[in-house]
């Protein structure tokens, strides 16, 4: 087979992995969206904060400890225990359950009924806070971010197409492994919506809010429930994506890429952002590999928002998106 | 007691269309030009014109403008920062292209070589709507930066990829470049921003300002009450592109004199202006200034009480200034939705009634 082919194989498997990652991203929108009309721009900020809080209760790192110390003139850095990843996570887990519930408390109960745009800027707002509080928390530092996964180039793949090809794709051990979460947490938020009672009125929820309250749903605690589930998808993606490259400021800019995911997709279909994510992930790769080269390269900085935008020229819904229907 | 219209009697319809119809209005109104043209400049330094007053005044050009497709037309837009970075590489091309015409004059033409952009960005506004059409403005924002910073002709084949003001004068005083004067700088902002809130102002107010708005309230009812969607919404893309691109031409070669543009012009400036308009108040004049002060001043502010009265470090008081910017965002949108503008309208409401509100 040419090199070139075989080239564009080996990029098109790493954009099929990286697209799993963004729909990872998306997913968590989705969800929100679904099932609170509210478009949460802070779900990339939350991925985040998670993995920040996530490496800060593994270090035991003291929270706010820069702040105690200009204030007090103290010097206290760490507690000076050290959790394997398990307790961290769990951890975390409480963590952002707690912070969805303060949003809720705090946020979004007083904003019902407002404008959809005005939700959303309260999440670009929310999505600030989080970004300095999280810097003020634990240090505004790159992290080291390893719960135990796998990483480096996986040599079976690698030795299976040397074998085939004459030439071994190099495909990181991480992206497989982040794949494979991808898919667990997709099906079990599939399980999860379609089999038991909660997921049954969050899909209630999703389609009429007052016709779920008026069989006696508390909306109050759905909302709840739904802020977790994505805090809970904000942390598996800031896991994925904190342990490739570093917890950093960075991270929080995946949900500017979930955006032309979810455009693609579709605002409120799960299925629309996995494949939106996967379509994405391989386009942007393979336009660089191909095109960019001859523009300069760094295509991928816009080219998902330019695909997004030219597709909903022809499709404002987004792939499968519910159809658009304006009455006077 | 001063501030009620009794006894103002209107004789022409010039009289009873102005700007501020109440007496009180007009002198403040005259007041606060006086003093911005004829007594800041006698007193302004480096420290004020660059900390305060320059961005001040830029950035509410740069409000003004997102808030006439934003507020007035209802168009969202987050390619703020992606419109003033083509404002500011066209003023490059043309400093550099034609170095004999006026600075004045390529401001003017980078705003409206940045309203062609954005008519062309607001092509997509036309079959998109709400979050979409926000998503796709985006698309401007990557695209525009990425091209500034990847094509070398922009930035004049130049080896570290930025871009610097060259010295320009205007009446013999320097407005570009290292060695220009404050108050001179302060002065060639001033009279674009006041410039362009009397036009936004008249604009707002005029046939053209009803159809944005009759868009906005409801595209639908708009379209079949026979106000065309596709001039209406490509002006407003055209003039709020126009102002953006003032403001970052100004930004550029008055301002900051050099300029990387993914750090300049990047998204945090879309936000940053979104802000501006969110906190000052949607579909009004006065809110675009009363939001860019606002969020100029604090970080300002912010920084002399952290960092110069309690001497905490410079990095904590960026994460509180986030912190608080945002906590800010959230407690206006709902305490106030409508921004400074309404609680400026509510005490004008209740200064009409004073000191007897029975």
């Amino acid at each position: 087979m040419p090199d070139q082919l075989l080239f564009g194989m080996e990029v098109f498997l790493n954009g099929l992995m990286a697209g799993v990652l963004y729909a990872l991203v998306a997913l968590g929108f989705v969800l929100i969206y679904k099932a609170s009309g509210i478009f949460n721009y802070a779900q990339g900020v939350m991925a985040l904060f998670a993995a920040m809080t996530l490496v800060g209760i593994m270090e035991g790192r003291v929270p706010f400890s820069h702040l105690i110390n200009a204030v007090f003139g103290s010097n206290v850095h760490h507690f000076g225990w050290h959790l394997p990843a398990v307790v961290g996570i769990v951890l975390t887990v409480g963590v952002m359950v707690l912070l969805a519930w303060l949003v809720n408390a705090l946020i979004m109960k007083h904003l019902v009924n407002q404008e959809p745009i005005i939700l959303f800027m309260a999440t670009i707002g929310l999505a600030y806070f989080m970004e300095g509080l999280g810097d003020l928390m634990w240090g505004a530092d790159i992290k080291k971010l390893d719960v135990g996964l796998p990483q480096g180039i996986n040599g079976t793949i690698d030795q299976i197409t040397f074998d085939a090809f004459g030439y071994g794709f190099f495909i990181d051990n991480l992206d497989i492994w982040a794949t494979i979460i991808a898919i667990v947490l997709v099906a079990s938020l599939m399980v999860f919506s379609q089999y038991t009672k909660q997921g049954r009125a969050l899909r209630a929820v999703a389609d009429d809010h007052q016709a779920a309250l008026s069989v006696g749903i508390s909306l109050n605690f759905i909302w709840v429930l739904v802020w977790s589930i994505a805090g809970f998808v904000a942390l598996v993606a800031g896991i994925m994506w904190g342990a490739k490259s570093g917890v950093q400021f960075s991270l929080s800019l995946i949900a500017l890429k979930a955006l032309p995911v979810l455009m693609l997709g579709g605002f409120t279909s799960i299925p629309g952002a996995i494949v939106g994510g996967l379509i994405i992930g391989v386009g942007e790769k393979m336009f660089e590999f191909a095109i960019g080269p001859m523009v300069g390269g760094a295509t991928e900085n816009w080219f998902a928002y330019v695909l997004a935008l030219l597709f909903l020229v022809f499709r404002p819904q987004g792939l499968f998106g519910e159809k658009i229907i304006e009455r006077v | 007691m001063f501030y009620r219209e009794a006894g103002e009697f209107k004789t022409s319809y010039v009289d009873d269309n102005q700007t501020f119809p109440i007496r009180f209005d007009r002198w403040r109104y005259y007041a606060v030009l006086a003093v911005a043209f004829l007594v800041v400049p006698f007193f302004i330094n480096d420290y004020w014109a660059n900390a305060v007053l320059l961005p001040f005044l830029i950035y509410s050009i740069a409000a003004i403008g997102l808030n006439i497709l934003v507020g007035y037309c209802g168009q969202v837009s987050l390619g703020t920062g992606g419109f003033m970075a083509v404002g500011a590489y066209a003023t490059y091309k043309l400093m550099t292209a034609f170095p004999e015409v006026n600075l004045f004059f390529h401001v003017l033409l980078a705003g409206g070589i940045t309203a062609i952009v954005g008519v062309l960005f607001g092509l997509p506004s036309l079959r998109i709507k709400g979050f979409y059409l926000a998503v796709a403005t985006l698309a401007a924002q990557f695209f525009l930066v990425w091209l500034f910073n990847r094509v070398p002709w922009f930035y004049n084949y130049s080896a570290s990829g930025q871009i610097n003001a060259p010295e320009r004068t205007l009446f013999g005083h320097a407005i570009s470049g290292p060695a220009s004067e404050p108050w001179a700088v302060y002065l060639f902002c001033l009279v674009f921003t006041v410039g362009s809130a009397i036009i936004a102002r008249n604009l707002t107010r005029g046939t053209q300002g009803r159809k944005w708005m009759a868009i906005r309230d409801m595209d639908i009812a708009a379209e079949i009450i026979g106000v065309n969607p596709l001039t209406s919404k490509l002006t407003a893309f055209a003039v709020s592109s126009f102002f953006v691109g003032i403001a970052g031409a100004l930004f550029f070669a008055v301002y900051l004199g050099a300029v990387e543009v993914g750090e300049v012009y990047g998204i945090n400036k879309s936000f940053l202006v979104l802000f501006m308009i969110i906190i000052g108040g949607l579909g009004s004049i006065f809110g675009s200034f009363a939001g860019a002060a606002f969020l100029v001043l604090l970080p300002v502010f912010l920084k002399n009480l952290l960092v110069g009265t309690l001497g905490w470090p410079t990095d904590l008081a960026a994460h509180l200034e986030l912190m608080i910017v945002g906590l800010l965002i959230i407690v206006f949108l709902i305490a106030e939705p409508h921004g400074i503008a309404q609680l400026w309208r509510v005490t004008k409401e209740k200064l009409r009634l004073w000191p007897f509100p029975h």
